[in-house]
């Protein structure tokens, strides 16, 4: 018998597809959350190695702010047309409307946390039962203990102290009317994880993230907020035009670019080798707000 | 580059938390803004505390404790690594289970001026009935003893007499000081007399996950059927190999039905290959029109596991509510769900000794043997012999919680002793 020797890749791709074979395998209408973000675009790859040549089980389903970078909505349509598979939009806007919410203020108004409205929304209208999305337990502290298949009760709350156990490599989807479960297929990679197989399998990905000028406000912190309509500018706001490349991608208002000359995932990937700074700490003005900022947005329905 | 899964045993007492803060610290796998997330929160003294950078919850923050099971991920050029950190207090039982059944290494962490305690031999053992076949003694805190040779060369004995008595496989002591990053990724010049690899030297170089040499398992996931005019008539049976190997050709059994067939084709990401090997996900297309679906299971007609619908199993009991016999439940294996019933509990099983004693029911956190009954016949083997096949996990039907995790001991016979291959030889 040969025995092929397997790269760490190897296993963690081996690991995605059961996952996502599990979710098609137990659940009636799952949906893959798609933001467009190099998490979520690795997962249709994924998704591909799983079900191809047949359809994908379920359908793309974004939640579209209103702040996204128009960048990533014209990725979004082509990707969606490239692969043939189902895409549904649902806009906040739609939500803020009919839910008479109130927008949010300040100077630089994020949107985050009204997606989590439009998410619940839309799992009810769709009566989706599992939500695949590609958030990684190396991005925060309050990830790193969440489940794969992690169950959430009717209002999308989770919570870590009645979390099943996970065994070995078996899944429990079983949930009573009104839960859904929130899959996470990418656990277990990190944001080199994700570059390295970005690379392998030579997956395009909106321009954003690759080093470009952009003219952008400066913060106080010292990051730098591409310039959009949605921002508030004060006289003594200082404006610059730099060669800036995006690590994450989620709201304009509250995602920053950081300076770099990356053309290539190649250099993306030398850059994550050399650079001491984390994903979401480097780009996500919304976790900053306190240590706990992703546990409490977690309990509250967030993804 | 290959994947090292392992599991770090101990409570907070111990030093564990401060022992994955420096593995992650030394090999440059925390960034700055998490580091200075930490220091605002020690400027008092001034002392960056690495115990935090596991401590995930606010709640567990507030208590100093650690809730649940967490992950965590680093890589050096030879490996990545993924750290299951699960919590070692006694009513935590259910979380070294989860964190064990998924490892392929585990560290026991002892407090060097302890020794070997109740608590090193329970985790020791948890670990060993969950099919670890790699352990590390960490003989944390050797500061504290002034880096002496005699006591790390006395513990390492003690450990060693109970791995024997057990027949566990044999442990890699290590000296060590956490605290002070001692021996943890670096050699240090306190332990002279100590000439063998580091932590993080040894973890670089021990053996990583082992599904092959187990005999073939195959369970269909997904059956995939595009029936579109190009395709009208494709079959593919999706799934993970589970262990050993495939290959184009093979004359197979599909069970629980028993109809035979062969492989007509093996495809990796809509690729025609020659073999599948564990843990590939692949999708395996038959010779011949046969009735396969989701938690069947495919293997070659010479390498057979037990179609059973009785067997014999050891439980961890994972709920609150304790279980009696004659208790209805689903017993999920892998993609395979079925009724099940458990007519008798044989016997409990002490953690920290494996004496049995008897019991009429289990308690969270009790280990049991029972007998089980599955309303469909289940395709099994011996937990020892095969991880994957010898799995499962009980869900409260109406709930649909997970109230236990099982491994399978002989079907069909009264006990299992020492299986034929050990990599762990004892009977419970």
């Amino acid at each position: 018998m040969i025995t092929p020797t397997f790269d760490y890749l190897d296993r963690l791709e081996a690991e995605a597809i059961h996952i996502l074979r599990e979710v098609a395998g137990q659940f009636e209408r799952p949906a893959l959350l798609f933001s467009g973000g190099k998490d979520s675009i690795v997962l249709t790859r994924l998704a591909e190695k799983a079900f191809r040549p047949g359809r994908f089980p379920f359908p793309l389903v974004h939640v579209d702010t209103g702040h996204n970078f128009p960048e990533v909505l014209a990725y979004r349509d082509a990707l969606a047309e490239q692969l043939g598979e189902k895409l549904i939009v649902r806009s906040v806007e739609e939500t803020i409307k009919r839910q008479r919410l109130r927008e949010p203020g300040g100077k630089y108004p994020s949107r985050n946390p009204l997606q989590t409205y439009t998410l619940l929304e839309t799992i009810e209208e769709f009566e989706f039962d599992a939500c695949i999305g590609g958030a990684r337990r190396d991005e925060e502290k309050a990830r790193a203990k969440e489940r794969i298949f992690s169950v959430r009760d009717e209002f999308g709350q989770w919570d870590p102290k009645r979390q099943r156990p996970e065994l070995w490599n078996i899944y429990n989807g079983r949930i009573q009317k009104g839960e859904n479960v929130r899959v996470f297929p990418i656990s277990n990679w990190t944001e080199l994880d994700v570059w390295r197989y970005i690379q392998r399998e030579n997956i395009a990905l909106p321009d954003i993230y690759f080093g470009h000028e952009r003219t952008c406000v400066v913060l106080p912190s010292g990051q730098l907020l591409g310039l959009t309509e949605h921002i508030r500018l004060d006289q003594d706001d200082e404006i610059v035009t730099r060669q800036v490349r995006f690590r994450t991608v989620g709201d304009s208002t509250c995602t920053a670019a950081v300076e770099s000359d990356a053309a290539t995932v190649e250099d993306i990937i030398e850059d994550l080798l050399l650079a001491k700074v984390s994903e979401r700490g480097a780009t996500r003005l919304d976790d900053n707000i306190s240590e706990a900022g992703m546990e409490d947005r977690k309990r509250n329905g967030y993804f | 580059m290959d994947l090292l899964r392992f599991i770090t045993c101990g409570s907070v007492d111990d030093g564990k938390s401060t022992l994955i803060g420096r593995l992650l610290y030394d090999s440059e796998s925390v960034s700055l803004d998490v580091l200075a997330a930490l220091e605002k929160r020690q400027a008092s003294n001034g002392i960056v505390d690495l115990a935090l950078l596991t401590d995930g919850l606010r709640a567990e923050r507030e208590q100093g404790i650690t809730i649940d099971v967490a992950y965590k991920y680093f890589t050096t050029p030879r490996r990545k690594f993924i750290i299951t950190d699960a919590p070692g207090h006694v009513q935590y039982t259910r979380n070294m289970v989860t964190g064990a059944s998924n490892a392929d290494l585990a560290i026991v962490l002892v407090d060097a001026r302890q020794g070997v305690i109740e608590q090193t031999r329970r985790h020791t053992l948890i670990a060993a009935l969950l099919g670890i076949r790699h352990f590390v003694l960490a003989v944390n805190k050797m500061d504290l003893v002034q880096y002496d040779e005699t006591i790390f060369n006395q513990i390492s004995a003690d450990y060693a007499a109970l791995t024997d008595h057990f027949q566990l496989p044999k442990a890699t002591a290590i000296p060590l000081s956490a605290l002070n990053g001692d021996n943890v990724v670096t050699r240090s010049q306190e332990l002279p007399w100590y000439a063998a690899p580091s932590l993080l030297e040894h973890l670089e170089s021990v053996p990583g996950s082992v599904e092959v040499a187990a005999a073939p398992r195959f369970q269909v996931q997904y059956v995939i059927r595009p029936q579109t005019p190009e395709l009208p008539d494709y079959r593919g049976y999706a799934g993970q190999v589970l262990s050993g190997q495939y290959r184009r050709g093979d004359k197979v059994r599909i069970l629980p039905s028993g109809q035979e067939s062969a492989i007509e084709a093996i495809e990796v990401s809509q690729q025609e290959v020659e073999t599948a090997t564990a843990p590939q996900a692949v999708v395996i297309r038959l010779r011949d029109d046969v009735d396969v679906s989701r938690g069947d299971t495919i293997v070659p007609l010479n390498d057979e596991p037990t179609l059973t619908r009785e067997l014999e199993a050891t439980l961890c009991w994972m709920s609150e509510q304790p279980l009696w016999p004659g208790r209805k439940l689903l017993l999920q294996h892998h993609s395979a769900l079925v009724k099940a019933a458990i007519p008798a509990i044989l016997h409990k099983v002490n953690v920290h000794t494996f004496a049995r004693a008897a019991a009429d029911s289990a308690q969270l956190n009790d280990i049991v043997r029972v007998r089980l009954k599955t309303a469909v016949p289940l395709a099994v083997d011996n937990y020892h012999q095969n991880r994957a096949t010898g799995s499962f996990i009980l869900v409260d039907e109406l709930s649909g919680d997970t109230v236990a995790a099982g491994l399978i001991g002989e079907a069909n016979a009264n006990y299992f002793t020492a299986p034929t291959s050990p990599p762990v030889a004892f009977s419970i």
